[in-house]
């Protein structure tokens, strides 16, 4: 062996360098590690995270508005609500070909719904509307074209014009409705080459006509001198009564300046309503207190959680205690005891918690029989909170027990037989040695119920009346009767963040590490 | 060996691609329980044993039917094929693009005397969406053992607590509640829906609900109601007609029902927008066949709703188990639609978010 084989890097058997080899070996144990969690991955990122992120979009979604009304919104961008003025007229005009696209793909309605959450009668205005829109008077326009030169309509004609390079160029507004109109045609599968050209083609290029000045340079068509000297005297229609006469709405300030706080695609409208606030002309204020709920909810949510988790630490404490001390075989009796609920479904749980608590229910028979309780007067123990917290303190309970005594279990007999030994009394054994112990279990198990009761929507409706419901509620509520899935969405991505806040609050002064589930 | 073996498996084969071209499934979404049964027995069962090719798959989702179509049409597979709803609903599934528009004439059969479907219907077509089915009403039941020889005549005994002591249910939503609490505080029927337009009616309608508050037990699910007048939780308190019907009539409980300002409503049928070719041709003629004049009538044999077809009620006969005539627990009776409350349905569609946003905060103050 030389002096340069000493100095020369470790090589592996089979002539490679051994660092490189061993990093290589590392990559491939990851890889198969990575492969081995690869399915429950994609499981988790499908059906958990992708929703998620689903729903935390669609908490500021709002690409709605600017869909549905591209020229509106455009047009209203150099608008201003403050100065008390309605928009322009070309506002008015937008709207014409926005709505009338709108109408034909049926898509008017759902705006209209979803404007009305932030302004009560704009649904109806908008399915009224778009039942007319197609029948404005720019019939008269379309009649004043073809007096002039009957080519116009020929729809031959409209084709070969679009056709020109000078088309887009010199006719913006009516080259832009234009190609609304093909998408519209291909949609319906119809052919531009029969179909008569609706009104709205015919008033975009009398808008487009009379913008022309008398003495511009014609693009080459021949039509083009004569035709934009005569829509000079064209009987013009004015579209802002043609708005009004169908519903004197469009004219109110209100309309307009929700449709123009609202036009951007992300909005933070959702989150200001799920904090009892709105977005006014004025800016953010909050909303009057006749309007005012979630914050009530979200505060109600939290503390009724903390009771339902507390009375379970005192419930289960005890139980988790015997069962952790008892032999083997009386103890997993009892444990099939406390699992016995789970077999039984939640529903059924929670109404056989009615029949007992209700005014004329068991309990309160068993009371007036013995003569504890008047029998006018029996008590009220449903439909409030009272009783919520009592059906979700026994349905969650086990979800408590479970993990306290999994850590219980562990915690070895001879410490506090040691604490005897050495003097302590029973209680001082118990709460200097034994329960410190405990606490990792009662750590996972109030974390566990916790975060499972602040998402409990069906026995808060069942048994908790109007004082016992919960943010979810709600929630459910906005997603299947409201269909207002932008405030669900946000209210649920801030019951998401109070979660991870009192996780973190946990672990600061808890410490995660002190989790333990068994 | 060999040759019939294979003969075998080509039948059998055969014999499968014969029977998936044959078998039609058809989805039908309804609220399931006594509601579904009378569908089954009116409508399903003579459909297939006409059509012994299609094969009725009953789904009982109405109650959730917005979210889930909603929720199927964004994810562009909408596995129903018909679903029946309450008009407002219908509305609501209209607006949102969710269900198809239908041209009534077109798609339904007339009356047999030959009046158009959409005259028959007449004002129950209340959207395009919809095909109307039953006419139902919500309305108020009561204890007759609690209220002895004084048995309420008018709506506003729910209001009534000094005569009428003890809970009563209502239903936990502003609709029907904001109407009857205007109408007891004096408001002419008329004018109802002019002052729930206002903040100040609004508020008007609450106050008068105020007073009972502490008095009512509020119900969300349809069957809650029957079940507290069972138990004697409530000495009154509103459901559907159909479910008083048959908690009085089918279960002999000491319950009655108030005919005054019980409103007026309606549940039919939508066909889910974006359905293939084939399957709505498949829809379309069950839906010429279940809402024949004749069917609509046979329904009210099983439960006390009353057909939506004018030309219906004359056929409507006696209860198919009970043998008691039907028509003098229908809605439609003239007796009973002496004092009716016409549901708006704009106004709701309409007012719905904001009156609703106003009643929860309300409810949850205390």
């Amino acid at each position: 062996m030389n002096e340069s084989d000493a100095n020369a890097i470790p090589l592996a058997a089979d002539g490679r360098p051994l660092e490189q080899s061993l990093q290589r070996a590392l990559r491939r144990q990851k890889l198969r590690a990575l492969m081995l969690i690869a399915p429950l991955l994609a499981f988790v990122m499908l059906t958990f995270i992708a929703p998620i992120a689903d729903m935390l979009y669609r908490s500021v979604d709002n690409r709605i508005v600017s869909e549905t009304l591209p020229r509106t919104v455009a047009a209203l961008s150099s608008w201003d609500e403050a100065q008390a003025e309605l928009p322009d007229r070309d506002v008015f005009d937008a709207l014409y070909f926005d709505l009338f696209f709108a109408a034909e793909y049926k898509i008017h309605t759902r705006l209209g719904s979803r404007l009305n959450y932030q302004q009560t009668g704009v649904s109806s205005l908008f399915r009224k509307t778009g039942r007319r829109v197609d029948r404005f008077d720019t019939d008269e326009i379309t009649e004043q074209f073809i007096a002039l030169n009957p080519q116009w309509e020929n729809p031959e004609f409209w084709v070969s014009l679009s056709r020109d390079k000078q088309f887009a160029q010199q006719l913006p507004t009516t080259a832009s409705v234009w190609q609304d109109w093909l998408k519209l045609l291909a949609h319906d599968e119809k052919s531009v080459a029969e179909e008569q050209p609706e009104d709205l083609l015919y008033y975009a290029l009398y808008l487009d006509l009379s913008q022309i000045e008398a003495g511009q340079q014609s693009p080459g068509f021949d039509w083009w001198a004569g035709t934009t000297a005569a829509v000079k005297n064209f009987t013009p229609v004015d579209m802002v009564a043609q708005f009004e006469k169908t519903d004197e709405d469009w004219l109110s300030m209100d309309v307009w300046g929700v449709l123009k706080r609202f036009s951007p695609t992300v909005t933070e409208g959702y989150f200001l309503n799920a904090l009892d606030m709105q977005k006014t002309a004025e800016g953010i204020q909050s909303q009057p207190e006749s309007l005012q709920i979630y914050k009530i909810l979200f505060v109600r949510t939290m503390v009724m959680s903390l009771v339902i988790m507390g009375s379970c630490i005192l419930l289960a404490y005890p139980v988790a205690y015997l069962l952790s001390n008892l032999p083997m075989r009386k103890a997993n009796l009892i444990l099939i005891l406390v699992l016995l609920p789970f077999w039984t479904s939640l529903l059924v749980r929670t109404s056989a918690w009615k029949v007992l608590l209700q005014q004329q229910g068991v309990i309160n028979d068993l009371l007036v029989w013995i003569g504890l309780v008047d029998d006018a007067n029996r008590l009220v123990m449903m439909n409030n909170q009272f009783g919520t917290i009592i059906a979700m303190t026994h349905i969650l309970l086990p979800f408590m027990i479970l993990p306290m005594y999994s850590v219980m279990r562990t915690i070895p007999p001879s410490y506090v037989r040691a604490a005897k030994s050495l003097g302590a009394t029973n209680w001082t054994a118990f709460w200097r040695v034994y329960f410190p112990q405990s606490v990792p279990g009662i750590g996972a198990g109030s974390i566990l119920v916790f975060i499972m009761s602040i998402g409990y929507y069906i026995t808060p409706a069942i048994v908790g009346g109007t004082q016992g419901i919960f943010i979810s509620n709600r929630i459910a509520y906005h997603i299947s009767s409201s269909l207002n899935w932008g405030l669900a969405s946000a209210l649920g991505a801030i019951l998401l963040i109070l979660v991870l806040v009192l996780y973190w609050l946990y672990d600061k002064y808890v410490g995660i590490d002190n989790l333990k589930l068994g | 060996m060999k040759l019939s073996k294979s003969l075998l498996v080509g039948g059998v084969v055969s014999l499968f691609a014969a029977t998936a071209v044959l078998a039609q499934d058809l989805t039908i979404v309804s609220w399931g329980g006594a509601y579904s049964a009378s569908q089954q027995k009116a409508y399903h069962d003579p459909y297939m044993a006409k059509n012994p090719d299609v094969n009725i798959i009953n789904d009982e989702s109405s109650a959730e039917a917005v979210a889930k179509l909603r929720a199927m049409n964004e994810a562009g597979n909408v596995t129903w094929d018909l679903v029946d709803v309450v008009a407002s609903d219908a509305l609501r599934l209209c607006d949102e693009g969710l269900a198809m528009e239908v041209d009534h004439d077109k798609v339904l059969a007339k009356a047999p005397d030959g009046t158009d479907a959409s005259d028959d219907f007449g004002d129950l077509i209340v959207s395009e969406c919809f095909i109307p089915q039953i006419v139902y009403s919500t309305t108020v039941g009561y204890r007759t053992d609690a209220v002895g020889d004084n048995p309420p005549t008018d709506i506003c005994a729910l209001f009534d607590t000094k005569t009428f002591p003890g809970k009563r249910a209502l239903e936990k939503r502003p609709i029907n509640n904001m109407e009857w609490a205007l109408l007891c505080d004096g408001v002419a029927k008329d004018d109802v829906y002019d002052v729930l337009e206002t903040p100040a009616g609004q508020e008007r309608a609450l106050a008068k609900l105020d007073t009972i508050k502490d008095d009512v037990i509020w119900w969300s699910a349809g069957a809650d109601t029957p079940q507290l007048l069972a138990d004697g939780e409530v000495v009154m308190g509103s459901t559907y007609n159909g479910r008083l019907f048959s908690l009085i009539e089918e279960q002999d409980q000491p319950v009655a029902m108030l005919w005054d300002a019980q409103v007026f409503d309606l549940d039919g049928w939508i066909i889910p927008a974006g359905l293939p070719e084939d399957r709505k041709k498949a829809v379309m003629d069950y839906l010429y066949f279940a809402t024949d004049t004749q069917r609509l009538a046979d329904q009210a044999k099983y439960i006390s709703y009353g057909p939506a077809r004018a030309s219906s009620a004359p056929l409507v006969g006696k209860h198919a188990e009970l043998g008691i005539e039907m028509a003098p627990h229908m809605p439609t009776d003239p007796k009973n639609a002496q004092n009716t409350f016409l549901y708006n349905y704009e106004f709701w569609a309409d007012y719905r978010d904001d009156i609703d946003a106003k009643f929860q905060a309300w409810l949850v103050r205390n």
